[in-house]
């Protein structure tokens, strides 16, 4: 068998002896594995953007909302009828076996005072489950507890931008904000959560018992209502049967007969996400397939220069051949050949892909992750494309008569 | 020893419903050592017969018998296989590679027979010492004379250790005193290598140099004699 680090010199040289046509024939493979890195990094970048805001939130969640309101006909939309009790979060928490994990939630907005400082922020009335439900350490000092939740204390946990906005660089442990003029003790500061998927600050928040924002902060309209209630769900498996769960139980609890609406709404945040997940994914391969179509157009690029190249040098191909070439050898030259343009060119769209990546994500300001998987992929991908395109004129070549090649002029 | 020997070999082109019998049942032998001219016209079928020797055609009909091996029925990598190992060929065009240097031309059989890179450089280098070509290893064809040329292949030829050349009209494209100094250099392979040398030729003083003539006519060997110096 022929010695292939000679080969790949011999390919080296002819490539150099037609310097123009091998770069144009290059350009096509370095549009295509460009293209490829670039597209799978952008598709790549959707998709962590969307699997951040998915932990960012909690995973696992549901989300249940109060009913819609109906007035003379006119039905009025999700959360307009105050439904939803204390005692159903309680509720789902001990009865619902899928369930791990509840927090009601009572929220608003409020004038939050400290010493000079002032400072507008929502104010979310919760019970200890909600750091384990939205998956939110603290970053300092503790949380409040079931007890503060029972007897309404008056402490709060608060957020990274209310400290920020309050405190600048001093401790907040310990210091007494105003609420709505009632004074309350911060206990704990919560880590830095970032945006929400609907690009909210998460951090400029106020934590308080429940219990607390009912009675001292925004009064309800009747004992114990809550807004919403989130729950977490044991597992990504047990979310259907949560969801069930609760549904089965509220509709109990709030007397709803078999033909009557449900005077609520369960939602799957978690679900809805993945479906943005999936689609952020099928965009990823439509954009890499798309990409793909260019490496392949490169490809019959090099097959076409290929062909030209073996009628070219059908003399030399005969010389070869009379001096002893077998079929193999004269194939593997010509294949090399084919795969030292395509993998050249290989390289230099992995270098192109990963620039223009960068460059789309300065310009048009998406996250695009460049991963090495990708790099491999395509630099793989091109190499066959090499062989595959080589092959038929190496195939071709091989198949001269050394008599006539010899003749050719 | 018998070194080549055909029985009854035809050839028989088919173009259409056209035959044509370029070779009619032509037996000849050939011992190791021989220097032999074959001549004759244009299509008298002398080409066919030196392409199915050097195993770069097969006979339609009758063996070839080489070293005693019927090759006539080998396959396409098996008769390359010989004609890198056994047979050195002499074009007259030359047929070296362009733009690559002499060196490198003559190390191109040995790319073939899997001699590392290492060997394959002093060979070359010897070879070409051989030819009386010594301090012109990095010149391209294109840089050297017909003559020089024509030793360059002939080096090429011999690198493998090659026991038979089969030279096309060697002389062809040659002036009579570089023609002369390409016969010499065959004359001295054969007489102090024993390498057994055919070529064709259309010139009787190029045929003078060898000591057997076989001239064709129409497919046929016409006579087969021995001649000149011997």
């Amino acid at each position: 068998m022929i010695d292939i680090p000679t080969t790949v010199r011999i390919s080296f040289k002819a490539l150099k002896r037609n310097k123009m046509r091998s770069a144009l024939t290059m350009l096509g493979i370095i549009i295509g594995v460009g293209a490829v890195i670039a597209m799978i990094a952008v598709g790549a970048g959707a998709r962590e953007k969307i699997a951040s805001q998915i932990s960012s939130m909690g995973s696992n969640l549901i989300m249940v909302l109060p009913g819609a309101t109906t007035a003379g006909g006119v039905r009025m939309g999700s959360g307009t009828q105050p439904t939803l009790t204390l005692n159903d979060a309680e509720a789902i928490q001990k009865e619902c076996p899928a369930v791990s994990e509840v927090a009601p939630i009572l929220n608003g907005v409020a004038q939050v005072v400290h010493g000079s400082q002032n400072w507008a922020t929502g104010v979310i009335g919760t019970t200890p489950g909600m750091l384990t439900v939205r998956e939110w350490p603290l970053d300092s000092g503790r949380s409040f507890t079931q007890q503060d939740v029972r007897n309404a204390t008056k402490v709060c946990l608060i957020g990274k931008t209310v400290v920020d906005n309050l405190f600048g660089d001093d401790d907040p442990i310990g210091k007494v904000v105003r609420i709505k003029k009632v004074p309350f003790t911060v206990i704990g500061v919560l880590s830095v959560k970032g945006q929400s998927p609907q690009g909210q600050d998460q951090d400029d928040a106020i934590h308080v018992p429940v219990t607390t924002a009912q009675k001292k902060l925004f009064g309800t309209a009747f004992p114990g209502m809550v807004r919403t209630i989130m729950v977490k769900a044991g597992s990504t498996g047990d979310l259907a049967s949560a969801e069930k769960q609760i549904i089965e139980l509220l509709r109990q609890r709030h007397h709803i007969g078999q033909k009557q609406e449900n005077d609520f709404t369960v939602r799957n945040l978690t679900q809805a996400m993945q479906t943005a997940e999936q689609s952020a994914n099928v965009m990823g391969l439509l954009l890499g397939s798309i990409a793909s179509v260019s490496l392949l157009v490169g490809g019959i690029g090099i097959m076409n220069i290929m062909l030209v190249s073996v009628t070219e040098r059908t003399r030399e191909i005969g010389i070869r051949m009379a001096i002893g070439a077998k079929t193999w050898d004269i194939r593997l030259q010509f294949i090399i050949e084919a795969m030292t343009l395509s993998l050249i060119g290989g390289i230099a769209g992995i270098i192109a892909g990963i620039s223009s990546s960068k460059l789309i994500s300065m310009f048009a300001g998406w996250t695009t992750i460049v991963s090495p998987f990708s790099i491999l992929l395509a630099f793989g991908f091109s190499g066959l494309v090499g062989i595959f395109f080589g092959f038929y004129p190496a195939y071709k070549a091989s198949l001269l008569d050394p008599i006539e090649a010899l003749r050719y002029e | 020893m018998t070194l080549i020997e055909t029985r009854e070999i035809s050839k028989i082109y088919r173009t259409g419903s056209v035959e044509l019998n370029a070779l009619m049942n032509v037996s000849a032998s050939i011992e190791a050592g021989e220097f032999v001219a074959v001549m004759g016209p244009s299509g008298s079928g002398k080409s066919t017969f030196m392409n199915i020797l050097g195993c770069l055609d097969t006979p339609s009909s009758g063996q070839y018998f080489l070293e005693g091996n019927d090759v006539g029925n080998f396959d396409r990598d098996e008769r390359a296989q010989i004609r890198n190992k056994k047979i050195g060929f002499v074009f007259q065009g030359f047929n070296l590679l362009p733009r690559t240097s002499a060196l490198e031309n003559v190390e191109l059989p040995m790319l073939y027979n899997g001699l590392p890179s290492r060997d394959r450089r002093g060979r070359a280098a010897e070879a070409l010492k051989n030819v009386g070509l010594s301090g012109r290893e990095d010149s391209h064809p294109g840089q050297l004379s017909g003559g020089q040329q024509q030793r360059v292949a002939i080096a090429r030829a011999l690198v493998n250790n090659a026991t038979i050349i089969l030279a096309d009209e060697p002389t062809g494209n040659l002036d009579t005193k570089t023609s002369a100094e390409v016969m010499e250099l065959f004359t001295r392979l054969n007489t102090e290598s024993h390498i057994t040398i055919i070529l064709v030729t259309h010139e009787q003083d190029i045929a003078a140099y060898s000591r057997r003539i076989i001239r064709f006519l129409d497919g046929r060997i016409i006579s087969d004699e021995q001649s000149g110096r011997s």
